[in-house]
């Protein structure tokens, strides 16, 4: 298929269809109203729903009851909508329901403002609702890649049935890029989902809760989940490396947006004296503790680089369990930091004395 | 090849769509591109602008603090971007709502009454075609054979506008490429 020129919030529209995805509630909020626009176009002309709930609470408890009837269903949102939803989504965590939710993320807390932001990093990998559950959460740094994390979203939420997060920011939604739809699956080819309540004649009826009042039982369920939490951080750790070969004086870890403009940094750097690498982290949960350690081994310095007052700095430093200075360099309120700023920060951090 | 430029004016004036038609015709090119919006709480009239990156390498940031080139349809637009073009760059200036040249004399300035001659192809309303036209007939950084495409591409469903377009990319063109050797000589 040729590639088209999209918006990254039209393209991860076009990938959750693409991935069989024929349900979306959600409820507008700047910077990703292109979604909802875009799928409330898109999912009538293939048999989908499009619903505008009446506010983020409804839209997401939606979201509970269409995956509970066991289709691919998403929703998305921006940081303060986000927070409205993790009521819903701490039930669906505790029910292990498969659901996709995009957070394309402005600068907070509270309203905050509408321009770019990763303030919501805690948010999503530490909890955000109550309980103890995780949701594997999947952050682009590209409108294709937006597009492909989209499709294994939702055969991640299936695989594991679990809802799984995707962390953008309005940089990558409202930018503009190539992409190329490599699959597509019809939702009838999708397996049936046979734990899904679609009307119990002729078999035992099946319950989706997250309710168990016996203490024993409620412990169980919190061991089983853990172990199901244990099987994803074995398997779905993802990352990139740039210009890491070899070690380096600073290693620059960044995800999202400012990975792709550290990037730009390392390339000026390119022949200036200190050697400059990136790792960027693709899964923030799980976060790939060990990939990052075996590159920073490598290195003298580490410059974590990020759209908040500091947050993935503490999985970096904990990956680092004091072998390495951890240095932190971040804009916030919507500021984007550029390139230069990335480049006096190394050049500060490579002549400084260990 | 790495170009970074950013297009500018008021709300209404067509920037992005000519941003969005240098992107598509650098993706038809076979390059990598970004094209990326200012979006903010603009009202309606405000400035408005977008930022294009045609290369030949994987792109990382799309936006940039110091482009290649300006294409600047107002004078606020003028005001805000001139002193961040690098130097050698180009620098399009619409002189038909801008009553001042450029200061800079380190960069290939192209004066091009955009609104007028966007009414001798037609419409007024094609002023952004005429300047997209000049910038790439003073930088050839991509064929203007593959912008006409994107424009008939963009406007397939409203065909009786392409012949105006298009004709209005072409007055541009001729008076971009008059600077060309002088842009090709820096």
């Amino acid at each position: 298929m040729a590639k088209k020129l999209m918006k990254g919030c039209e393209a991860i529209g076009e990938a959750a269809i693409k991935a069989g995805c024929r349900h979306f509630f959600g409820y507008p909020i700047t910077p990703q109203n292109e979604i909802p626009e875009y799928m409330s176009a898109r999912l009538p002309q293939v048999g989908g729903v499009f619903v505008q709930a009446e506010s983020e609470v409804a839209a997401s408890n939606m979201l509970y009851g269409a995956s509970g009837a066991g289709v691919r269903v998403m929703t998305s949102s921006s940081s303060p909508g986000i927070s409205l939803m993790m009521e819903a989504l701490s039930y669906m965590a505790g029910s292990e329901l498969p659901v996709v939710i995009v957070n394309i993320m402005r600068g907070g807390p509270g309203l905050g403002g509408i321009l770019p932001s990763q303030s919501d990093y805690f948010q999503a990998t530490k909890g955000g609702g109550h309980g103890d559950y995780n949701c594997l959460v999947l952050a682009p740094s590209s409108v294709q890649e937006a597009a492909d994390l989209m499709a294994d979203a939702f055969a991640l939420a299936d695989k594991y049935r679990n809802p799984v997060l995707v962390l953008g920011d309005g940089l990558i939604g409202q930018m503009m890029e190539p992409v190329e739809f490599k699959t597509e699956i019809k939702p009838e080819d999708l397996p049936p989902k046979s734990w899904s309540t679609t009307g119990c004649k002729g078999r035992k009826p099946n319950i989706i809760n997250s309710l168990y009042l016996a203490a024993e039982q409620l412990e169980e369920h919190n061991w089983h989940l853990q172990r199901k939490y244990a099987e994803m951080v074995k398997n779905e750790k993802r990352f990139e490396t740039y210009n890491t070969e070899g070690g380096c004086d600073v290693l620059v870890v960044a995800y999202g947006t400012v990975a792709r403009i550290a990037r730009t940094a390392i390339d000026e750097l390119k022949g200036k004296g200190a050697k400059v690498g990136l790792f960027r982290p693709i899964t923030l949960w799980p976060f790939p503790m060990e990939a990052l350690w075996e590159t920073a081994e490598k290195s003298s310095k580490i410059l974590t680089c990020e759209l908040s007052c500091g947050q993935m700095v503490h999985d970096v430093r904990y990956a680092m369990m004091g072998r390495r200075p951890v240095e932190f360099f971040g804009r916030v309120g919507g500021m984007v930091m550029g390139p230069e700023e990335i480049i006096e920060q190394v050049e500060k951090l490579a002549g400084a004395h260990a | 090849m790495h170009n970074e430029i950013v297009l500018a004016g008021f709300g209404g004036q067509g920037v992005l769509l000519i941003g969005k038609l240098l992107a598509y015709a650098g993706m038809k090119a076979g390059k990598e591109v970004t094209w990326m919006p200012a979006y903010g709480p603009e009202m309606r009239g405000g400035t408005c602008n977008c930022t294009v990156v045609i290369s030949d390498q994987q792109i990382g940031a799309p936006v940039t603090k110091h482009p290649h080139g300006i294409i600047v349809l107002n004078l606020p637009s003028l005001d805000k971007f001139e002193d961040a073009v690098r130097p050698d760059g180009i620098i399009v200036v619409n002189t038909g709502l801008i009553n001042r040249l450029p200061h800079r004399t380190d960069v290939v300035v192209v004066p091009v009454d955009c609104n007028d001659m966007a009414l001798e192809a037609g419409t007024a309303k094609a002023a952004n075609m005429v300047a997209l036209g000049a910038y790439l007939g003073a930088s050839r950084i991509v064929d203007v054979d593959l912008v006409k495409k994107a424009l008939e591409d963009t406007f397939a469903a409203r065909p009786k506008l392409i012949p105006i377009n298009l004709v209005a990319l072409g007055k541009g063109y001729e008076i971009g490429m008059a600077h060309a050797p002088a842009a090709a000589a820096r």
